[in-house]
C-alpha cells in the first residue's frame, strides 16, 4: 500500500469512527432519566391491559400519590426476562419490575434487583409460602402481588353421564377409576400440558410434590410413581397422546371442546370458564396416597431493580407499597384472576365470590419453585424433569430410566 | 488529499457504518460471548472470564449435539433436495403457459406470503393426534393414527414436510424467472434437430439454469439452516430433542429456560454461521469454475 492510499485509508476510518461516536453519544443522551422527579418507568408481564384499563388507572393515581407519573410498558412473559436481563446489563432497568416469581433468583443472582433490606419494602404481610419463590440466602427481592395456582377443573354434565360421583376422588387411584369409567362411558378423560418448556414442569409439579418426591431427587421412587402415574394414562387412553405438545391453553381448548372430564389448569382461566357451554366444577389436584397435592405457585412479584442513583429508590419503594396495598390489591388480583397474597384480602375475595374458596385453599396448599433455598439451581432441575417427562410420554424411555437420566443431569451441572 | 476523495469517502460512510453497527459488531459480539464463561451475574455487571475454547467443547460433547448435527443436517439436505426438485418442477410446468397459470403460480406463493407462526400454527393443527385432519383422513380410509408430533419417530418428518411446503414458492418464483431467460430459439434449434422432451429438459433447461440453480440452492441452504420458529412452534424441538436442530438448541440454551446459557448458545449458533459461511464458499468456488 502506498503512503497516500494508507492516509486515505486512516482519513476513511477516522471519518467513520467519528460518526459512530456521534451515534453512540447519541443514544446515551437519550437514555438518561428525564428530570428529578418526573417519570418512573415500570414494566410488567400484563400486556392485555391497555391504555385506559383499570390497571393503568391505578398505576398513575400511585404515581400520582408518590407526585411523580409513571410510564409503564407491557411484554409477554417470556420475553421480559430476557428484556430486563439485558436492561440491566445496560443500565437502564426500570424503577420497578413486575415479573414471574420463578426469574427473581435469576434476576438476584445476576445483582440486577434490589433487596428489601436495602428498600426498606415491608413484606410481612404476605403468605410465607408465596414469599419463599422470592427469596434468596436469606434476602427477600420483592413482593408477590398476586398468586395462580393448578387444580383439577371438571366437566360436571359429563361426569354426570359417566356416573362419577366427583366427592369419591380423593387420591391417585380413585381419579384413575374415574376416569376409566369416563372412558367407558365413551368420552375422554383428562387433558394436561406435557409440553418441553417451563410450562411443562410447572402442571408435572403437582404430581411429583403429591407423590412425597422431592426436586433434589429426581430419581426418586416417588418421583417414578408420580411419571408412571401420566403415563399409564396415556398408555390406557385416559389422557390424549397430544398433551406432549400441550400448552396450558391448548388443554383448554380441549377440554372447552366438551369431549374432555377433567383439565389441569390454573387460577386465570376463571374469565374464560365463563364462556363454557357445560357447567364445571374445580377440585383440588389430590395428592398420590389422599388429601391435597402441594401445587407449585404461580404469579408475579413487584420489585426494585438496582439503578446508578440510588435516591429513585424512595419513590420505588411507594410505588410498590401502593400497589400491594390491601385496597390496591384486591382490585388488581380481581382484574388478573389472581388469588391475593394476603390472608385478609383473600376473604374478602371468597365474601365476594365463594367459588374463590378452592382456589384459596389451592394457594394456600402450594410451594415456590424456587423455594428451599433452590434459587438459581431449580432451572437446570426443571429442564432436566420436563425432559424427563417427555422421554417417558413419548415413549423413548422408561419412567425410571428417564428420571434417572435427568438425576445425572441434574447433579452434573 | 483531494476533495473528490473526501465526496467518496463521505458517501462511503453511511454504508460503512451500517455494516458496522449491524453486521461487524454484533458479530463480534457474539464470538466474544462464546468464548467467555458468562454466569448471568457476569452478563449484567461484566468481568466475564475467558474460557477460550471451552463452551465449544462443552457443546461437542453435549448429550445433545450428536442427535442436532445429524437432525440440522438431515432437515437441511432433505428439504433443500425436496424444495428444489417440486420448485424446479413446477417451475417447468408454469413455463408453457397454459389458462388461468398465472392465477394458479399466484395460489402457490400462498405459503411464502402467510406470516410463519400462522402456518406453522396450522401445520401443527392439522397435524394434532387427537384432533388433526391429517390422522381424520388416515381414519377415513382405514389406517391407524400416527403421532406426528408427539412420537420421536415422526416428530423430524413433521418439520421437514413442513419446511418443504413452505418453501416450495420460493424455488418456484426464481427458477421460474431464471426459465424465462433461456432463450426460445435454443429450444425451436432442438426441436428441429428431434430432441425429445427429456432431452431438451437436461440437455438446455438445466445446464442453462445452472447459475440460477446454484444461487437458489445457497439461499435456500443458509435459509434452511435458520429454521427456528416453524421447528420451535410446532415440537419445540421435542419431544426429548427427537427434533431439535441447531438453531432450536441455540435458542433454548440462550432463551429457553429460566436460567439463560448464553455462552454456550453463542457457541452453537456461531457453528451455524460457519455451516452457512461453507456454504458460501462452495458456492463462490463453483461460480469461478468453468461452468461446462
Amino acid at each position: 500500500m502506498t503512503t497516500s492510499a494508507w492516509r486515505r485509508g486512516m482519513a476513511g476510518v477516522a471519518l467513520t469512527a467519528l460518526t459512530v461516536a456521534a451515534t453512540v453519544t447519541g443514544c446515551a443522551a437519550n437514555d438518561e432519566p428525564e428530570g428529578g422527579g418526573g417519570a418512573y418507568t415500570l414494566w410488567d408481564p400484563y400486556p392485555q391491559f391497555a391504555g385506559g384499563s383499570d390497571w393503568e388507572k391505578l398505576l398513575q393515581s400511585c404515581g400520582g400519590s408518590a407526585g411523580v407519573t409513571v410510564r409503564r410498558t407491557g411484554y409477554d412473559t417470556t420475553d421480559l426476562t430476557n428484556k430486563a436481563l439485558l436492561a440491566a446489563q445496560q443500565g437502564n432497568s426500570p424503577d420497578v419490575l413486575i415479573i414471574d416469581n420463578p426469574v427473581i433468583s435469576t434476576l438476584a443472582q445476576a445483582g440486577a434487583l434490589t433487596s428489601t433490606d436495602e428498600t426498606k419494602l415491608d413484606t410481612s404481610a404476605s403468605a410465607p409460602n408465596l414469599l419463599g419463590a422470592g427469596q434468596l440466602d436469606g434476602r427477600t427481592y420483592g413482593v408477590p402481588i398476586g398468586a395462580n395456582t393448578l387444580a383439577l377443573w371438571y366437566n360436571k354434565d359429563l361426569l354426570g353421564k359417566a356416573g362419577v360421583d366427583v366427592a369419591s376422588i380423593k387420591d391417585w387411584p380413585s381419579l384413575t377409576a374415574a376416569l376409566a369409567k369416563v372412558k367407558g362411558a365413551g368420552k375422554k378423560g383428562i387433558t394436561f400440558s406435557a409440553i418441553g418448556t417451563e410450562e411443562g414442569s410447572f402442571q408435572f409439579l403437582p404430581w411429583f410434590w403429591g407423590s412425597g418426591a422431592q426436586l433434589t431427587a429426581l430419581d426418586s421412587p416417588q418421583a417414578v410413581s408420580a411419571l408412571t402415574l401420566w403415563k399409564d394414562w396415556l398408555a390406557r387412553g385416559y389422557a390424549p397422546n397430544s398433551v406432549i405438545n400441550n400448552t396450558q391453553t391448548t388443554s383448554w381448548q380441549e377440554f372447552a371442546g366438551g369431549d374432555y372430564a377433567f383439565t389441569e389448569n390454573g387460577t386465570w382461566q376463571r374469565a374464560n370458564a365463563e364462556k363454557l357451554d357445560f357447567a364445571y366444577g374445580i377440585i383440588p389436584v389430590p395428592a398420590s396416597a389422599g388429601g391435597t397435592a402441594p401445587a407449585p405457585t404461580g404469579g408475579e412479584f413487584v420489585s426494585i431493580p438496582v439503578q446508578r442513583d440510588t435516591g429513585r429508590y424512595d419513590v420505588s419503594r411507594k410505588l410498590v407499597a401502593c400497589l400491594t396495598n390491601p385496597d390496591n390489591l384486591l382490585t388488581t388480583d380481581t382484574t388478573l384472576s389472581y388469588v391475593a397474597p394476603v390472608a385478609a384480602v383473600q376473604q374478602k375475595q371468597i365474601a365476594a365470590d365463594p367459588g374463590f374458596t378452592v382456589w384459596v385453599d389451592a394457594v394456600n396448599a402450594a410451594k415456590g419453585r424456587t423455594g428451599d433455598n433452590l434459587g438459581t439451581k431449580y432451572p437446570k432441575i426443571s429442564e432436566q424433569l420436563w425432559t424427563a417427562v417427555q422421554g417417558a410420554l413419548s415413549g423413548s424411555k422408561s419412567p425410571q430410566a428417564a428420571l434417572t437420566a435427568a438425576q445425572d443431569a441434574a447433579a452434573a451441572k | 488529499m483531494s476533495r473528490n476523495r473526501w465526496t467518496a469517502w463521505a458517501f462511503l460512510a453511511p454504508v460503512t457504518l451500517y455494516l458496522l453497527a449491524f453486521y461487524a459488531y454484533p458479530l463480534y459480539r457474539n464470538v466474544e460471548l462464546s468464548l467467555r464463561r458468562y454466569t448471568v451475574r457476569s452478563f449484567v455487571s461484566g468481568g466475564a472470564p475467558f474460557a477460550g475454547l471451552d463452551n465449544y467443547r462443552d457443546v461437542v460433547t453435549h448429550p445433545t449435539f450428536g442427535p442436532a448435527l445429524a437432525h440440522t443436517a438431515v432437515f437441511t439436505a432433505v428439504s433443500l433436495l425436496c424444495q428444489f426438485t417440486l420448485g424446479l418442477a413446477l417451475a417447468v410446468f408454469f413455463h408453457r403457459h397454459f389458462p388461468l397459470s398465472r392465477t394458479l403460480r399466484a395460489l402457490f406463493l400462498v405459503p411464502w406470503l402467510l406470516p410463519l407462526i400462522v402456518s406453522a400454527s396450522t401445520w401443527s393443527w392439522m397435524l394434532n393426534s387427537e384432533a388433526g385432519v391429517v390422522n381424520a383422513a388416515l381414519g377415513a380410509v382405514g389406517l391407524d393414527p400416527v403421532n406426528w408430533l408427539t412420537s420421536p419417530r415422526w416428530s423430524l418428518l413433521s418439520v421437514i414436510i413442513a419446511n418443504i411446503w413452505i418453501g416450495i414458492p420460493f424455488n418456484l418464483v426464481v427458477l421460474h424467472s431464471g426459465l424465462q431467460a433461456i432463450p426460445d430459439d435454443v429450444y425451436e434449434a432442438a426441436a428441429l434437430d428431434g430432441a425429445s422432451g427429456t432431452q431438451r429438459f437436461w440437455r438446455i433447461t438445466f445446464p442453462l439454469l445452472r447459475p440460477v440453480s446454484a444461487i437458489t440452492l445457497l439461499l435456500g441452504l443458509i435459509y434452511t439452516l435458520k429454521v427456528f420458529d416453524l421447528v420451535w412452534i410446532m415440537t419445540r424441538g421435542g419431544p426429548t430433542d427427537s427434533s431439535t436442530t441447531f438453531a432450536t438448541w441455540s435458542y433454548r440454551l440462550g432463551f429457553g429456560s429460566l436460567l439463560p446459557e448464553f455462552g454456550p448458545g453463542a457457541a452453537v449458533g456461531n457453528l451455524l454461521i460457519v455451516a452457512a459461511l461453507i456454504g458460501g464458499l462452495a458456492y463462490a468456488r463453483a461460480q469461478r469454475r468453468p461452468r461446462w
